[in-house]
């Protein structure tokens, strides 16, 4: 259970990396800022979605229809469910709330043939904002994300930067990255990196 | 780079994908009762022709999920993707 002394002793990927984020944002027309955030709640879900007792209890136990569609994103509340493969979502929740959403979820599922794993130690998220926030994202990823094909509320598991990552776009128009814990610098550094062209004024 | 259409996904780079060789490969039911002739032909004979081939690839940086492809060994056309459980497909002419 939620042991308050561990929650305030551990550490994120990112914790020490705070003076170059703030360092790398730029403001402006081309702005864009990288900003990590830490502990959110995740949980591999795995069941199958033909089955309709399935569906149900997990709409019982989280509130939100598991998004069938490939790479799209469901939300209700602070959860939000992320179609990862054809029996596999991510339920990501506020920082926190992992216990709380697994026993919610094995109460619900009780006796069915799932799968509840708490991977909330697996990845953190990093969040890429501003007008500049696509252009640097498609310097790392090979995906079309043009906005007519890349919307709010889709999400992807891809290749990004030679590391792995989930993609989603925030209703807010934001980009998430949920990003291995031991990859998080390296992809925070290379971001930062694809960032600082824009913070040159050039005037031609 | 191949542009390659996971029956999932939709289309992605090829550098998402791992190459799982030829599709449609069963398993002897008893390996036991299988000699060793027949278990060699099974573990490392593969069919190699120059054209159509089944073959099967894993979404590995995506879904993860495997799924089998016609692809032409020499053009790298891509006539057919389809679900593992799904008919086996012709091959083009
Ligand atoms: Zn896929």
């Amino acid at each position: 259970m939620a042991d308050a002394t561990l929650f305030a002793r551990r550490r994120s990927p990112l914790q020490d990396h705070g003076a170059a984020l703030s360092r790398g944002a730029v403001s402006g027309p081309r702005g864009v800022t990288l900003t990590e955030i830490p502990h959110l709640a995740q949980i591999t879900l795995r069941g199958d979605p033909g089955n309709t007792d399935f569906l149900a209890a997990v709409r019982s136990a989280l509130g939100l229809d598991l998004p069938l569609k490939a790479n799209t994103v469901a939300a209700a509340g602070d959860v939000s469910a992320l179609w990862l493969g054809p029996d596999e979502w991510l339920i990501a929740g506020a920082p926190d709330s992992e216990a709380d959403l697994t026993a919610r979820l094995n109460a619900a599922l009780k006796d069915q043939h799932v799968s509840v794993v708490d991977v909330t130690a697996n990845r953190t998220v990093l969040e890429l904002a501003g007008p500049s926030a696509r252009a640097v994202l498609e310097k790392a990823c090979g995906l079309d994300l043009r906005p007519r094909e890349f919307k709010a509320g889709q999400c992807a598991q891809t290749n990004l930067a030679r590391t792995v990552g989930i993609l989603e776009m925030t209703q807010g128009g934001a980009w998430r990255i949920y990003v291995r814990n031991s990859f998080a610098v390296y992809l925070a550094d290379w971001l930062l990196d694809a960032m600082a062209e824009y913070a040159i004024d050039a005037k031609f | 780079m191949l542009l390659i259409p996971c029956p999932w996904c939709g289309e992605r780079d090829e550098t998402e994908f791992r190459y799982g060789g030829q599709a449609h490969l069963a398993r002897p039911l008893d390996p036991h009762a299988t000699g060793d002739a027949e278990w060699a032909e099974y573990l490392f004979m593969r069919d190699n022709p120059k054209g159509w081939f089944r073959e099967r690839w894993n979404h590995a940086a995506g879904c993860r999920r495997w799924f089998n492809m016609v692809r032409h060994t020499v053009t790298h056309e891509i006539a057919a993707v389809y679900k593992p459980d799904d008919p086996k497909p012709e091959l083009p002419e």
